[in-house]
């Protein structure tokens, strides 16, 4: 069962072309990443999952219907624009905006409470906003993102000033909702993250979809052959003749194989030599690297 | 629908229960009541009785046959004593100064009349009128003896004109004077309301936006509820503000002008007295007084009271939309908009300008245009509207004026659902122009 599904989808504003002819499937219960460079068109496309601005063409499925007004409440949806009413109190604030997500004010009160009670701040209840600091305001924002139990999460940058122990917390949390059944739309222009947390992604840049999959299966398909051998010894001389040294350090190699298909021929050969061979690993990209790969280190930005 | 009513209750919650909206409110009215009884207690101590010492040695006056001099403010004290002698003296029997009336001639043939006042402080004018006063309606007293005429005799020369305008057209009721000069300051009174809170309430609702916008909360809102039930949210909410503080002022201003003249009774009393006794012309002033005060008992106040609500309301929501959406074009500097909020107040301004001609002059044809066009009409109207305009043109106005509401929330609507995700771009007017039509 697909939580969202994109056909086409188009958007463009005067003569700028923000979104061009996109089209993904997210499953649910899966963490997906939407990922590209500023400016590649992932708030755009963000805006018209969330009904607050429509595609010119396509079409969009939210749990199998024509998405409609009635979705955005099932949508948790953090902004990379992001912000409170500094003057409101927290709890005001977070039922205040469980209530436009229809929720009535007993749920409202209810999931507050857990909340407050799981991140244990209770008694930031009747404090106002802006006399909490920055990394207290974002897990307030985060609360109020997630207070209505959406079934899909879109998180634009949610990381983004957040010290580390705020992220690995908001993180946790994360995965947390994930395992109670929460499908999540990460958007990010920074791989190291969506490495560590997606399952999917999608690639976009400059309004197009120019990759999509599994990270695991991108990884594989967009591998050099590159392995790294730990050794004690020396290695063989005439090595040239069936891998290309990357990288040479005492003890240490990183090699790319010539005939790609034959790690274990490699190694083999690697034995007989009389090379005492401490490990072997196969180095796939970073999702960086093909991200630079394939963006060619052109964007918008 | 649910959801725009979560958010004008927000909105309306949020600024009631803040302490500078409970400040304005109480302040307002006690900073009147201060004031007025600070008032009350300046002109009542600047009429404090003087005791005056009259030394009439040649009798000229002649006190004992024509009576004591009658004034408010001074009080005068007839000792039979030396000039010279209560030179030195006068202060420790209590007087302020000595007046004076050297030996000359009064009778008819008198223009001139010289006196003297000697005293260690200054006379201030308003003590010196009240002598001369006094002393010139004695003086009248004596030389119409002379003359052998008396009150009734002058009085019978009097003419009093009345002017009654009497309108042509049968349709029209006889309008009085009075009528016409009540008519014009109720009328410039709800003008001037009007324009107030146009200007007080539209700029809080541009605020808002603007608060919004810059703390980044607009998109998560928007993710929950559309645009424009956020702005029509915050148009009505705020709104509502404002009818709350005029009816808090309506019950309080009423009472604390009855509680002031309870408490402050006796002071009010000497206050009056001593006006109707010290100045002789007054008679007329307070007849004018209780045909005013008659005539404003002659008003329809529920049918004005209604009317004005409708203008006030239709004028709020006409400027306040278009304040909402130059607060959406904003960015996060404030002077950027401040060309935009020209735009808009140039309007407002200029019915402002036409109202005080129109409060004038109420059945010309500028006030009949003026009182059509929208953008006027919600200023113009209300300062017509106690002179009974024909109702064919109060119709007319409200259907104008209600259609453009409608029309200016819509547009108001299309700028403000761009206009809130625009960041770091300046905006134009042009850019208006093209976000109107911009698709969703």
């Amino acid at each position: 069962m697909n939580v969202l599904e994109l056909e086409k989808v188009r958007k463009t504003y005067q003569k700028h072309v923000a979104c061009d002819d996109i089209s993904f499937d997210i499953e649910e219960g899966k963490i997906f990443g939407l990922l590209g460079p500023n400016g590649a068109g992932k708030t755009s496309l963000i805006r018209i999952i969330t009904t607050i601005t429509k595609a010119d063409s396509g079409k969009i499925l939210f749990n199998g219907e024509a998405l409609n007004n009635t979705h955005p409440s099932k949508i948790g949806y953090m902004p990379e624009e992001r912000g409170l009413y500094k003057k409101m109190k927290v709890g005001e604030q977070i039922t205040y905006l469980a209530r436009l997500k229809g929720f009535s004010k007993r749920e409202a009160f209810e999931q507050l409470d857990y909340w407050l009670d799981k991140f244990d701040i209770l008694d930031w209840r009747y404090k106002k906003v802006e006399e909490l600091s920055k990394g207290m305001q974002q897990k307030i924002q985060f609360i109020s993102t997630v207070i209505h139990n959406p079934k899909l999460l879109i998180l634009d940058e949610p990381f983004s000033g957040l010290d580390p122990i705020n992220t690995n917390l908001i993180r946790d949390e994360i995965y947390e909702l994930n395992k109670k059944g929460t499908t999540i739309l990460f958007s990010t222009h920074r791989m190291e993250q969506v490495e560590q947390i997606c399952e999917n992604i999608v690639l976009i840049n400059k309004g197009k979809n120019v990759l999509e999959g599994q990270v695991s299966d991108i990884k594989d398909k967009f591998k050099e052959h590159i392995y790294k051998v730990d050794f004690v010894g020396k290695i063989p001389e005439n090595i040239d003749e069936h891998a290309n040294i990357v990288e040479e350090e005492e003890n240490s190699i990183k090699v790319q194989l010539i005939d790609v298909g034959h790690a274990n021929k490699f190694l083999n050969y690697l034995l007989s030599q009389g090379t005492l061979v401490t490990s072997f690993n196969e180095i796939l990209p970073t999702l960086n690297e093909i991200f630079i790969k394939i963006v060619g280190g052109k964007s918008d930005e | 629908m649910n959801k725009t009513w979560l958010i004008i209750k927000r909105e309306y919650l949020s600024r009631v229960t803040k302490r500078t909206f409970i400040l304005t409110t109480v302040l307002t009215p006690i900073g009147f009541i201060i004031f007025w009884v600070a008032l009350i207690f300046i002109m009542s101590s600047g009429v404090e009785k003087k005791k005056i010492a009259l030394l009439d040695p040649g009798n000229t006056l002649q006190i004992s046959e024509k009576g004591k001099l009658r004034d408010g403010m001074v009080i005068y004290n007839y000792p039979r004593k030396d000039l010279e002698e209560l030179k030195s003296n006068f202060e420790d029997y209590g007087y302020k100064g000595i007046l004076y009336i050297p030996d000359q001639n009064l009778d008819s043939a008198t223009l001139t009349f010289n006196i003297h006042y000697y005293s260690n402080d200054d006379i201030s004018i308003t003590t010196q009128e009240s002598i001369k006063k006094a002393i010139s309606s004695h003086a009248r007293k004596i030389k119409m003896d002379q003359l052998g005429i008396n009150e009734t005799i002058l009085d019978k020369l009097n003419t009093s004109v009345e002017l009654q305008p009497k309108n042509l057209d049968k349709s029209k009721e006889e309008v009085s004077s009075s009528r016409a000069y009540v008519a014009t300051a109720l009328g410039a009174i709800m003008m001037f309301l009007i324009y107030i809170v146009i200007f007080i309430y539209g700029n809080m609702v541009m605020r808002s936006v603007m608060e919004e916008k810059t703390n980044r909360i607009v998109e998560v809102l928007i993710s929950s509820v559309r645009p424009f039930q956020l702005m029509l949210g915050k148009i009505v909410g705020v709104g509502a503000v404002g009818l709350t503080q005029f009816a808090i002022w309506g019950i309080v201003f009423p009472l604390l002008y009855l509680g002031v003249g309870f408490l402050f009774s006796g002071k009010l009393q000497q206050l009056q007295e001593l006006t109707t006794t010290s100045t002789a012309s007054n008679a007329g002033d307070i007849e004018d007084i209780l045909v005013i005060i008659q005539e404003l008992g002659n008003f329809n106040y529920g049918y004005i009271l209604a009317i004005f609500l409708i203008f006030f309301l239709g004028g709020y929501v006409l400027y306040a939309s278009l304040f909402a959406a130059v607060g959406a074009a904003m960015g996060d500097d404030w002077g950027e908009g401040q060309s935009l909020t020209l735009v808009i107040a140039i309007p407002v301004i200029i019915a402002f300008y036409i109202g005080i001609a129109v409060v004038e002059n109420p059945n010309s044809s500028l006030a009949v245009w003026s009182s059509m066009f929208p953008l006027f009409s919600p200023i113009v109207m209300p300062a017509r509207i106690v002179f009974d305009p024909p109702v064919i043109q109060l119709l007319m106005s409200v259907v104008i004026l209600l259609i453009t509401c409608f029309f200016f929330i819509w547009i108001s609507g299309r700028i403000y659902r761009i206009g809130i995700l625009m960041y770091g771009k300046k905006t134009t007017l042009k850019d208006f122009a093209l976000w109107m039509f911009r698709k969703d």
